[in-house]
C-alpha cells in the first residue's frame, strides 16, 4: 500500500483490494471455541494471558456461525468425526483448518477401532502444527503461517480450481 | 491392611455355600462365584451388617479365548464402613449369561453398559442395556481377543484389516 504525498489527507492508503481484503481476512482470524482433548489446554493457554492470542485478532468464537478457522485440538474419534463436520459446514466461508498435534494430523499413537487416521479425511486442512501437544508458540506460529497463506490468496482474480488442476473438497 | 479379620467374616456357612473359592492375589481377598449364586452373594455382601460392601468400585469384562469358558466378570467392592476391599470373579459363557447386578448396586448399570459395549456380555436383566462408549449401530465388540487391534479398515480408518480376512468374532 502506498501513501500518495500531498494529494489527500495522510490517512488514505491505496491498495490493490485483494490486499485489503486479504489484510482484513488475516487480521481477524476468528477460531471456534472447540477443543476435542488435551492440545485444547495448550489452545486454551495460548489464548491467556501468557501467549496472548488476541494481540494477533484472534479472538475465540463460541458459535461456528460467527467463526472463520476451526482449530482440531486433540483426538478425533470415529464417533465425533460426523461432529467436527457438522461444525466446519456451519461455518461460513472463507474458512480454514488447522490441525494441532499428531492426533488430528494422523491418528497419532491412536492406531486403532476407534480413531479417525487423520482430521483430513474429514475436512480439508490448510496448516498442520507438530507436536504432542504442541506448545503455545507451535500454535501461534501455526496461526501465523496461516496469515500469510491468506495473504497470497486472490480474492478478485481468483483462479478456477479446474485451472489449477486441484479440486478443492 | 490385612485381610485376616475379613477372611474371617468370609468363612461364615451363608457365604462359604455360595461361592466356590476364597484366596489372595495382589494383597486383596478374591471370591469365586458361579453366575446362578452371582446376585445372592451379592445382595448378601451389601447388606450383611458385619460386611456392608455399600460400594462397587468397577465392574471389568475379560476375554479368555480361546479358553473356556471364555468370558469373565470382574467386580470390585469397597465397605466404606469397614474399609474392606474385595473382589468378585464369575466365569461364563455367552449362551449362560450372568445377571446384571444392578438391583443391588445402582451404579452397575453403566459399568454393565461399559462390558457389553466392549465384550458383548448382555447382562440377564439390566434395565437399559445400550452402548456407552460406542455409537448406535456399531458393529462388533472391540475389546474381545478375536477382533482386530486397529479395527476394520473404512473411510474413517484405511489402516485397518479388510473385512474379508475375517469371519470370526465381531
Amino acid at each position: 500500500m502506498a501513501n500518495l504525498e500531498n494529494r489527500f489527507s495522510n490517512n488514505v492508503f491505496f491498495g490493490t483490494v485483494d490486499s485489503v481484503i486479504n489484510w482484513s481476512r488475516s487480521s481477524a482470524l476468528w477460531p471456534e471455541t472447540f477443543g476435542i482433548a488435551c492440545c485444547a489446554i495448550e489452545m486454551i493457554s495460548a489464548g491467556c494471558a501468557r501467549y496472548d492470542l488476541d494481540r494477533l485478532g484472534v479472538v475465540f468464537r463460541p458459535s461456528p456461525r460467527q467463526s472463520d478457522v476451526m482449530i482440531i485440538a486433540g483426538t478425533v474419534t470415529k464417533k465425533f468425526a460426523p461432529i467436527v463436520r457438522l461444525l466446519y459446514d456451519q461455518m461460513t466461508e472463507p474458512r480454514w483448518v488447522i490441525a494441532m498435534g499428531t492426533c488430528a494430523i494422523s491418528g497419532g499413537v491412536y492406531n486403532t477401532y476407534a480413531v479417525v487416521q487423520g482430521s483430513e479425511r474429514i475436512v480439508p486442512v490448510d496448516v498442520h502444527v507438530p507436536g504432542c501437544p504442541p506448545r503455545p508458540d507451535a500454535l501461534i506460529h501455526g496461526i501465523l503461517m496461516l496469515q500469510e497463506k491468506i495473504k497470497k490468496q486472490h480474492v478478485l482474480r481468483r483462479k478456477d480450481p479446474q485451472e489449477t488442476g486441484k479440486v478443492s473438497p | 491392611m490385612s485381610n485376616q479379620p475379613l477372611r474371617e467374616l468370609l468363612q461364615r456357612e451363608s457365604i462359604q455355600q455360595r461361592c466356590e473359592s476364597v484366596y489372595e492375589t495382589f494383597g486383596m481377598l478374591t471370591l469365586t462365584v458361579s453366575k446362578e449364586n452371582l446376585l445372592a452373594l451379592c445382595h448378601l455382601l451389601k447388606h450383611d451388617s458385619a460386611l456392608q460392601f455399600n460400594f462397587l468400585s468397577d465392574i471389568c469384562g475379560v476375554d479368555h479365548y480361546p479358553q473356556r469358558p471364555r468370558f469373565e466378570t470382574v467386580y470390585h467392592l469397597y465397605s466404606i464402613p469397614f474399609k474392606y476391599r474385595l473382589r468378585i470373579k464369575c466365569r461364563f459363557e455367552l449362551d449362560e449369561l450372568p445377571p446384571s447386578v444392578v438391583p443391588v448396586w445402582q451404579t452397575a448399570n453403566w459399568h454393565e453398559r461399559e462390558a457389553y459395549d466392549m465384550y458383548g456380555i448382555a447382562f440377564v436383566g439390566h434395565p437399559d442395556l445400550r452402548r456407552i462408549y460406542m455409537w448406535e449401530g456399531y458393529d462388533g465388540y472391540p475389546m474381545r481377543k478375536d477382533y482386530p487391534l486397529r479395527g476394520y479398515a473404512d473411510h474413517y480408518n484405511p489402516f485397518g484389516e479388510a473385512r474379508s480376512e475375517r469371519t470370526e468374532g465381531a
